[in-house]
C-alpha cells in the first residue's frame, strides 16, 4: 500500500450552538469519529446529503477549522501540533475550491489580483513582471483568456467564475486539493467541463482531490474510491468500481437506487422513508436505523465499526458484520 | 384534442444592463399543453424556461410580455384584466417554487398560508379554511397533519416546506400546476419522496403538470413530453421516450451526453462535452443561436434562422439539418 499523503485518526467536531435567545442550544456533531487516508495523486469521493457532515470533514482535513479530538497528519507533519508560522507556510500545499466561487471571490478585486495574491504570499514570484507572467500561465491552464486579469468577478458567468477558483486553488502548486462541491451548481454541460478541466490538472500536476457532491453518478466517473458519509459518520468506503457495482451498505444502496435516470422507464420508487435524523440528537446504536429499510433489533443498540469486508472495501453495517455477542 | 394552455409566439423581455439592449429571454415560444398530461421544460440557465412558466402567470415583473399570445382553458389570458388574472392565479393555475423557504411567509403557521389561499379564492369560513388545510396537509402526506398546521416555516425540513407549497398550489382544485425546479434544492431520498407524491396527486386530481427542470433524470421518470429550450427559443419537442431514445436536435444531443450517467466511465475520465458557453441573452448570435456551439453547423446556420420542422407527427424540431436538402444527409441521425 502507499504511503498516504493526508491521514485523519478519529476526528470529531461538534458546533455548539449559541440560540440568540437561549444561551446555548444542543450541539451540533458534525463529524463523529472519522479515519481517512488520501494517497498522493488520487482523487476520493466524499458523498453524502445535506448535513452529513462532509463539508465539515473537508474543512477539518485541511485544518480551516479545529477539530475536538482525533489526529490528523500531512506527508510527514503532525498538522495539529504545527505552529502557526510553519502551517501557514505549509498551507500552499492543500487548497480548497468551493462549491460557489462568486462568494468566495472579492466583488471588488480584479482577477488578476485575486489569483497573483497567493503567490506573492507565498513568495512563489520575484517581481510583478514574473507573477503576471504566471497569473496569466495560469489563466490560460484552467482555459480562460489572459486579459480577463484586468475584469471583476461580476463579469464571468459561473462556470468561469469556478475556473477562477481552480486558478487560485493550483496557483501556489498544491498537492492536495479540496473540491467541495465543486460543480453542483452548473448546468450539465458546464459540469462536464469543469470535470475535464479537474482530471487534466490532476494528470499535469499531480494532484490528489478531495471530491465532496451529493451526486453518485457524477462522482463515479472521476474517483479512484468513494466514501459514503452519513450524520457524521463513514458509513462505507470503497474502491470506485467495487462501490457502484457491489454497495454493502443499506444506505449506499438506498442513495444509488434514489437518483433518478436519464433514461425514460419506470419512476424511482423512494428508497426511504422519513429524514435523516438531527444531528444534535443523532439516534442510538447505527445512526441510520430509524430508516434503515433492513434494521434489526441490534441495530438500535451498538453503534457498527466501519470493518473491512475485502480488500480496500470497508463497511459499517451490523447485517454486514454482525457484533460479536 | 383541444389544448388546456396554448402559448403562441410568446416573448418575454427583460430589462438589461444596458437600457438599450433588453435581455430577450423568451424569444418566440409556442407550445400546447394537452389536459392531464406532464410536459417538461429543460434547458440550461438562462434558457428561458423560468420565464415561460412565470409568463403563463403573468408574473414577469420588472420584464414585460412583448408579443404572442397566451389561451388557458380557453380564455386569452394576456386579455384579463388584473383583477380576472388574480382569479385565475392559485384558483386555476397552481404553482411551486423550488424555494419553499422563499415562497412561505416565516411569520405565518403553515395552515393559515393553506387556509388563506381557500379563503380568498373559494370564499371559505375562517374555521372551515382551517379544516380545509388540515385535510390538504394529510393528502400531501405530512404526518400529524393537525400538528404540523400550527407549526411555523422553520420548524419544517426542505421537503417538508415543498410539500407545504404543493398543498397551497392545489387547494382551490387547479387544472394546471406548475413545479419550478420542485425538487432541485431537496437530496436524493428526499427529491424521490417529493416526486412520488407528485405523481400520486397527478394520477388522482388529473393535475396537468408544466414542470421547469434541468435535470433530465426527473424529467426521463415524470414527463410525458418534453421541449427543450435553448437561448430563449424552442429547439426540440418530442415525446419523452422518442427524445432519450433519438434526440434530433444537435443541442439536445449534446446535452444528453454530457449527463455522467449516459456515457460509460472511460479510462482518460473525460465526459463528452459541448464546447462554448451558451450566448449572451442580450446580443444572441445571428441565425440558429446554437450554431456558434454545433458540431454539424454548415452554410444556412450562421446566416438564417431555422424554421420548425416534423420528423413524425408528435415531434417538433428547429434545425436545418431537417429542413434544407444539403443538410438532411448531414446528420449524424438518431444517436445516443
Amino acid at each position: 500500500m502507499t504511503r498516504s499523503l493526508v491521514e485523519a485518526t478519529g476526528l470529531r467536531k461538534t458546533f455548539a450552538r449559541s440560540g440568540v435567545w437561549s444561551s446555548k442550544g444542543p450541539a451540533v456533531q458534525a463529524v463523529n469519529g472519522v479515519d481517512l487516508q488520501v494517497h498522493p495523486g488520487e482523487t476520493l469521493g466524499l458523498v453524502g446529503e445535506s448535513g452529513s457532515g462532509k463539508s465539515t470533514l473537508g474543512r477539518l482535513l485541511l485544518r480551516l477549522i479545529e477539530p475536538d479530538a482525533g489526529a490528523l497528519r500531512y506527508d510527514d507533519v503532525d498538522l495539529l501540533a504545527c505552529a502557526p508560522g510553519k502551517l501557514r507556510k505549509l498551507r500552499r500545499h492543500f487548497q480548497i475550491i468551493f462549491q460557489d466561487p462568486y462568494g468566495s471571490l472579492n466583488p471588488r478585486m480584479k482577477i488578476g489580483s485575486a489569483i497573483g495574491e497567493p503567490l506573492t504570499i507565498h513568495k512563489l514570484v520575484r517581481n510583478r513582471e514574473e507573477r503576471k507572467d504566471r497569473v496569466a500561465d495560469l489563466l490560460r491552464q484552467v482555459g480562460l483568456d489572459p486579459s480577463a486579469v484586468s475584469r471583476y468577478p461580476h463579469e464571468f458567468s459561473g462556470g468561469q467564475r469556478q475556473r477562477i477558483g481552480i486558478a487560485r486553488a493550483i496557483a501556489c502548486a498544491p498537492r492536495f486539493i479540496v473540491a467541495d462541491e465543486p460543480v453542483s451548481a452548473l448546468d450539465a454541460p458546464v459540469q462536464a467541463q469543469i470535470i475535464n478541466l479537474l482530471v487534466e490538472l490532476q494528470e499535469k500536476l499531480g494532484l490528489a482531490y478531495l471530491f465532496i457532491a451529493h451526486d453518485l453518478r457524477l462522482v463515479k466517473h472521476i474517483c479512484d474510491r468513494v466514501a459514503v458519509m452519513y450524520l457524521g459518520r463513514i458509513v462505507e468506503s470503497a474502491p470506485a468500481d467495487a462501490l457502484y457495482s457491489n454497495p454493502r451498505h443499506p444506505y449506499t444502496q438506498a442513495l444509488l437506487a434514489s437518483t433518478p435516470n436519464p433514461e425514460p422507464g419506470p419512476p424511482t420508487p423512494p428508497q426511504l422513508f422519513g429524514e435523516p435524523a438531527s444531528p444534535t440528537r443523532p439516534p442510538a446504536g447505527c445512526t441510520f436505523h430509524p430508516r434503515c429499510p433492513v434494521a434489526e433489533p441490534g441495530c438500535s443498540r451498538q453503534n457498527p465499526r466501519l470493518m473491512e469486508t475485502e480488500p480496500g472495501h470497508k463497511v459499517a453495517c451490523h447485517l454486514v458484520n454482525p457484533p460479536a455477542e | 384534442m383541444d389544448a388546456l394552455l396554448r402559448l403562441e409566439d410568446l416573448r418575454v423581455e427583460y430589462p438589461g444592463m444596458d437600457p438599450g439592449r433588453p435581455v430577450r429571454a423568451v424569444d418566440g415560444l409556442s407550445l400546447d399543453l394537452r389536459p392531464a398530461e406532464a410536459y417538461a421544460l429543460v434547458g440550461e440557465s438562462g434558457c428561458g424556461k423560468s420565464a415561460t412558466a412565470l409568463a403563463v402567470l403573468r408574473l414577469v415583473e420588472p420584464g414585460r410580455i412583448t408579443g404572442g399570445r397566451m389561451f388557458f382553458e380557453g380564455r386569452d389570458l394576456l386579455s384579463l384584466s388584473e383583477k380576472q388574472m388574480r382569479e385565475v392565479r392559485g384558483a386555476r393555475i397552481g404553482i411551486v417554487f423550488q424555494e419553499a423557504s422563499a415562497a412561505l411567509n416565516p411569520v405565518m403557521r403553515i395552515g393559515a398560508q393553506i387556509a388563506e389561499a381557500l379563503r380568498i379564492h373559494k370564499r371559505l369560513t375562517r374555521r372551515a379554511a382551517w379544516a380545509e388545510a388540515v385535510r390538504l396537509l394529510g393528502v400531501v402526506a405530512l404526518s400529524d397533519p393537525e400538528r404540523q398546521a400550527k407549526a411555523y416555516p422553520h420548524e419544517l425540513s426542505g421537503g417538508m416546506k415543498q410539500r407545504v407549497m404543493m398543498a397551497i398550489a392545489l387547494s382551490c382544485s387547479p387544472s394546471l400546476l406548475i413545479a419550478d425546479e420542485p425538487t432541485t434544492a431537496l437530496d436524493v431520498t428526499i427529491q424521490a419522496q417529493v416526486l412520488e407524491l407528485l405523481r400520486q396527486l397527478r394520477k388522482e386530481l388529473r393535475l396537468t403538470i408544466l414542470l421547469i427542470t434541468h435535470d433530465l433524470g426527473v424529467v426521463a421518470e415524470n414527463a410525458d413530453r418534453v421541449g427543450v429550450m435553448y437561448a430563449g427559443r424552442l429547439v426540440e419537442e418530442a415525446p419523452v421516450q422518442a427524445l432519450f431514445e433519438s434526440p434530433q436536435h444537435p443541442y439536445t444531443r449534446g446535452l444528453l451526453r454530457s449527463l455522467p450517467a449516459r456515457s460509460e466511465k472511460t479510462a482518460d475520465r473525460r465526459l463528452p462535452t459541448l464546447p462554448g458557453s451558451v450566448p449572451d441573452p442580450t446580443a444572441p448570435p445571428p441565425g440558429c443561436r446554437f450554431h456558434p456551439r454545433c458540431p454539424e453547423a454548415f452554410e444556412p446556420c450562421a446566416s438564417r434562422e431555422p424554421q420548425e420542422s416534423a420528423p413524425t407527427p408528435s415531434r417538433r424540431v428547429a434545425c436545418f439539418l431537417h429542413t434544407e436538402p444539403a443538410g438532411v444527409g448531414r446528420s449524424e441521425g438518431p444517436s445516443r
